[in-house]
């Protein structure tokens, strides 16, 4: 990158900056005019110098050719202008005035927009081209990057960069250039006036940078310090398991208050500086009016300098302060961006970087990858001098199903990533038929070969997205074309160029769906399907679709067909003699395998307040319950439910197991309710106090009566519940109508898992085996309606959230193989890639992939020796040698490396 | 049935005659009441046993597979089945059906084994009924001796 900011700037915005400058230019007469106009508005307005007498006239906006005299002898009138006496003059010149300040204010407001949008579009620029290079990075070297760090970076510490490049040459043109004016006005007005003035700036100019140079070197260890911690915090985070299992948090604590004192400390000397210099600037700012008002007042006492001259330089110098002070910031501000950008470029200069061109996505990669895979002496150093891999050499097909083995540090993940073209050898050449691997561009190794590490990332997106990536290599499909996108787009894409961006439309569809074997989006989950059921996933992502939400408005026929499940649920359990094991919701009658909260609510809470923990405290519920006659037999079923818990759980140690697993009421809150019940024995219920009340009335909440079985629900509570149910769901409807999904029998609920859908009712407590045979059905009748298909799809929304961290570390790897098969490169490298998983599932998902991949190249790293023998070739590293390579048959004899492996096993 | 009705008839079973009806409270809370159709099994042989079951209604049958299903004994009302398995450790050594509809209090191993040592008047109490057990096994055996004799 340039290293030279100004450079930078000038080269990528010549254009703009040079029509910023002229429009400058272009401003300054008409300043240079609102300057002498006071003058003239005092002199000739006022004072009427030049009038006779009131009849008297002067002609106004007389004009010359400028020159005219020079060039013909005598002064050429272009315009002689109105004759006007002196109130007319007066009020034309302050007139003028109005217009001059008009015409300046609009040069102002184009200018700034102007440097505005060209501020941005650099900043856009910039930023633009650290992603680039991040994007970029050999893999090597990114994973040295500190990702806060480089956030920090290009999100904060360019963002000044932004401000400044707009003014990068037009403020010094134009402050100079109004400092210049105002100075030249003064001189001309009295030499000595402006004398002084001009060794005041001098002065100012030459003392306040230096005094500033401190703040600067403060600055960077701002900078730099701030970004440190942004870097800390993210490994706070990323740490937290091991601060909160090796308790550190207050080691962290004090690091980051130790750090945060480092930045208060820089922050506060700066502000003290800061001030320090603003203080000296102002008073030699102030110090020259002082000089005029005193010497040249005297001076126009004397007769020396007229009045109307005086106030001209006066109001000149007002001008002058102005500017220079702003030339002095901006000098500040350069110095202090030049720093910025030097440091942030600094930061994304790796020793090596890949060249554009090998990630331009014009390459073709039409052209399968066969013949011969040749390494020949390939090594590979890392930086500090150690030989990772020392000059493999080995011929195979590129068809060959191909294991490299050998034990941890032999340089056969390094190997693989060679393979895979993620690191460069340091020497020695790779072929793949004819063609140089190490030369090829990304489209053909990132579509021609598929890579499996251990770590397998996963974006935040849906498993359907995050299975897709590996296809997404160029837009393929445009979107949707409308005129008013069409218009859109245009000015897009020209902005895009503008600022050096890329002009790829990210809206477009990327999927390469063809390379996946599938013709569109429509029948592209079949594939998705077959992979996922290769790598073992297929029942996980079913049950990821049982238990996950779909949103009925965007899949309505799913919602569609979920609602005929539930609808032809009762007829199947009473087929396999199992009715009394799903108890329904009815709107009109109460569900004894419910909880008292969930009969009340009869819905699916979607905001926190609603949530059945929350509901004893829901102010809404609480007026229901009360115009229900409800609260006062609650008041009494707490009474009840507190007699038993204290009766039961009386005698058992607090912190017992029992109270958790069991007990309605917390260990620490026993003695409470003692004390409540205690009351209601010696005084009656009326003696209980309102928050005592409330605590009581919350017992009942959390009670069902099929699995608690304590008796407390009778056929007065079910009536009166119901009627609560149906006015709490009429007041909702008005209050608050999207807090709660209400049960419909008739309609599919978008806040319930599709289980709870199709179910809509509770498993019968007390039934044996009930959850297992229900389950069982369900999935038969899901099938039988041909409806798994469309729960799968379902699964396939699920969000896998930051990093894959709501699936499992097997999950994670099988999802990473089930990626990376669906792209169906033409040599498959999988280093070590299943390594999590149990050694059973391991050998059953190589084999399945192995056979999917017959004809297809594998290269396989493997730990562990068993499986060697389903693979053509054996490769064996050790200490970054290839030590031994051939068939397992004939590499298996006494005496061989394989056969100390495996005798080591 | 309410855990009142329950407890009244845990308390006609031998094995808990003596034990603190808060405690027996306790113990029927703690666990589930579950009801078999005919033909269920309660427990299979050879599986791990997880828990004990109390017949509260209903009758079943102990069956071992030897060669084919055999019917070794008949179980109903009030008595205590499984415990056998949670006690040492060991397989189901018999399958328990359920040859009517059967209701069974299910106590887990977990729930069986806190309730023993926090009442250790319970376990007392389930000693006298193993011993009791033993000694008519014992009788039973003495006895088929004295026939093969």
């Amino acid at each position: 990158m340039e290293p030279n900011l100004f450079k930078y700037i000038w080269r990528h915005s010549k254009r703009e900056q040079i029509a910023i400058l002229l429009l400058v230019l272009l401003s300054m007469p008409f300043y240079f005019l609102s300057l002498d106009l006071p003058k003239q508005i005092v002199n000739r307005g006022i004072l009427g110098e030049g009038f006779e007498s009131a009849a008297d006239s002067q002609s106004f906006l007389a004009f010359d050719l400028p020159f005219g005299e020079a060039l013909t002898g005598a002064p050429v009138e272009l315009f002689d202008g109105f004759s006007l006496e002196q109130q007319g003059l007066l009020l034309s010149l302050t007139f003028t005035y109005v217009i001059l300040y008009l015409i300046n204010s609009g040069f102002k407001y184009s200018i700034n927009t102007g440097k505005g949008r060209m501020g941005e579009r650099m900043l856009r620029r910039l930023r633009y081209e650290l992603s680039d290079r991040i994007l970029r990075f050999p893999i090597p070297y990114i994973r040295k990057v500190k990702q806060a760090e480089a956030a920090t970076m290009i999100k904060d510490e360019v963002e000044p960069l932004g401000g400044f490049i707009g003014d990068a040459f037009v403020t010094p043109a134009f402050l100079g250039g109004q400092a210049i004016t105002a100075m030249i006005f003064i001189l001309t007005q009295n030499v000595w006036l402006g004398l002084v003035a001009a060794v005041i700036v001098a002065f100012q100019t030459y003392l306040v940078p230096r005094m500033r140079l401190p703040i600067l070197r403060l600055g960077r260890q701002r900078q730099l310090t701030a970004r440190q911690l942004a870097g800390r915090i993210a490994e706070v985070v990323d740490g937290a398991v091991e601060i909160h299992s090796h308790d550190t948090s207050n080691l962290e604590r004090s690091d980051l208050a130790s750090r945060l004192g480092r930045i208060f400390e820089i922050r506060y000397e700066i502000f003290q500086r800061k001030f320090m210099v603003k203080f000296v600037n102002n008073f030699l700012a102030q110090l020259t009016p002082f000089i005029f008002y005193g010497g040249g007042g005297v001076l126009a006492i004397r007769g020396y300098l007229d009045v109307g001259a005086l106030v001209a330089v006066i109001f000149a110098y007002k001008d002058l302060p102005g500017p220079i002070k702003e030339l002095i910031d901006w000098e500040q501000q350069r110095a202090d961006v030049q720093i910025k950008y030097d440091q942030v470029i600094e930061q994304f200069q790796p020793p090596e970087i890949l060249e554009p061109e090998v990630q331009d996505p014009e390459q073709d990669a039409s052209e399968p990858l066969a013949g011969p895979l040749s390494l020949s002496a390939v090594s590979l150093t890392d930086e500090s001098g150690n030989r990772l891999v020392r000059s493999a050499s080995f011929t195979v097909d590129s068809s060959d199903h191909i294991a490299i083995l050998g034990p941890a540090g032999s340089g056969k993940d390094h190997l693989a990533m060679i393979l895979a073209r993620l690191a460069m050898p340091s020497s020695g050449s790779i072929r793949i038929g004819t063609r140089d691997l190490t030369k090829m561009p990304q489209s053909i190794t990132g579509q021609r070969i598929g890579y499996l590490g251990q770590d397998t990332f996963f974006f935040p997106q849906s498993v359907r997205e995050n299975l897709l990536y590996g296809l997404r290599h160029r837009p393929l499909r445009e979107p949707e074309d409308t005129p008013a996108r069409r218009v859109r787009r245009k000015a897009w894409v020209a902005e895009s160029l503008r600022a050096g961006n890329t002009t790829l439309d990210f809206e477009a569809d990327w999927t390469d769906y063809a390379a996946a074997g599938a013709t569109g989006p429509e029948d592209i989950d079949e594939q998705i399907v077959e992979v996922l059921k290769l790598v073992d996933m297929a029942d996980d992502v079913y049950r990821f679709g049982l238990s996950g939400t779909i949103d009925a408005e965007a899949r309505p026929e799913i919602a569609e067909a979920i609602l005929q499940a539930r609808a032809a649920l009762p007829k199947r359990l009473i087929e396999e003699k199992a009715e009394n094991l799903v108890i329904r919701f009815d709107p009109d009658s109460y569900n004894q395998n419910a909880t008292l909260a969930e009969n009340l609510l009869f819905g699916t809470p979607r905001k926190p307040e609603y949530m059945l923990g929350a509901l004893a405290k829901n102010e809404l519920m609480g007026a229901v319950l009360k115009d229900a006659g409800l609260d006062e037999s609650m008041l009494d079923m707490g009474i009840s439910i507190a007699r038993t818990m204290l009766e039961i759980f009386a005698d058992l140690p607090p912190g017992h197991p029992f109270f958790e697993q069991f007990s309605f009421i917390d260990a620490d809150d026993l003695a409470d309710f003692g004390s409540y019940i205690a009351k209601v024995e010696k005084q009656g219920k009326d003696a209980l106090g309102p928050p005592d009340r409330l605590a009581l009335r919350g017992l009942p909440l959390n009670y069902s009566e099929a699995r608690h079985r304590l008796g407390l629900i009778n056929d007065s509570i079910e009536a009166r519940a119901v009627a609560a149910r149906k006015l709490f769901a009429e007041r909702l409807k008005r209050e608050d109508p999207h807090a709660v999904a209400i049960y419909d029998p008739d309609a599919y609920n978008g806040a319930a898992s599709l289980q709870d859908n199709i179910l809509f009712g509770r498993v019968a407590h007390g039934q044996a085996k009930a959850e297992e045979t229900v389950r069982l059905i369900m999935t038969d009748l899901l099938s039988a309606l041909g409806l798994r298909a469309a729960v799968v799809e379902a699964g396939l929304d699920f969000q896998v959230s930051v990093g894959g961290k709501r699936l499992s570390a097997a999950q994670r790897q099988k999802l990473g193989l089930a990626r990376v098969l669906l792209k169906r490169p033409d040599v498959l490298i999988v280093n070590d890639g299943l390594a999590v998983m149990d050694l059973a599932t391991q050998d059953r998902l190589q084999r399945n992939v192995l056979e999917r991949r017959k004809g297809r190249g594998v290269i396989w790293v493997l730990q562990r020796p068993q499986s060697c023998e389903h693979f053509a070739r054996v490769l064996i590293m050790q200490d970054g040698r290839i030590v031994e390579q051939g068939s397992f048959a004939d590499l298996n004899k006494p005496g061989s490396a394989l056969n100390q492996i495996l005798a080591a096993e | 049935m309410s855990i009142e009705q329950e407890v009244e008839i845990l308390r006609k079973i031998p094995l808990f005659a003596n034990i603190d009806s808060a405690k027996l409270k306790l113990m029927c809370f703690a666990s589930q009441r579950l009801t078999f159709t005919a033909g269920q099994s309660l427990c299979d042989q050879g599986d791990a046993g997880e828990s004990a079951f109390i017949i509260i209604e209903g009758d079943a049958d102990i069956v071992v597979q030897n060669n084919g299903p055999l019917v070794v004994a008949q179980v109903g009302k009030n008595d205590i089945i499984g415990e056998i398995a949670i006690l040492c450790d060991v397989p189901r050594t018999a399958s328990v059906v359920a040859t009517s509809e059967l209701t069974a209090l299910e106590i887990t191993k977990d729930l069986f084994f806190r309730m023993v040592t926090d009442f250790p008047e319970m376990g007392v109490e389930i000693m006298r009924v193993l011993a009791h057990r033993l000694e008519h096994t014992t009788a039973l055996l003495m006895a088929a001796r004295e026939g093969a004799k």
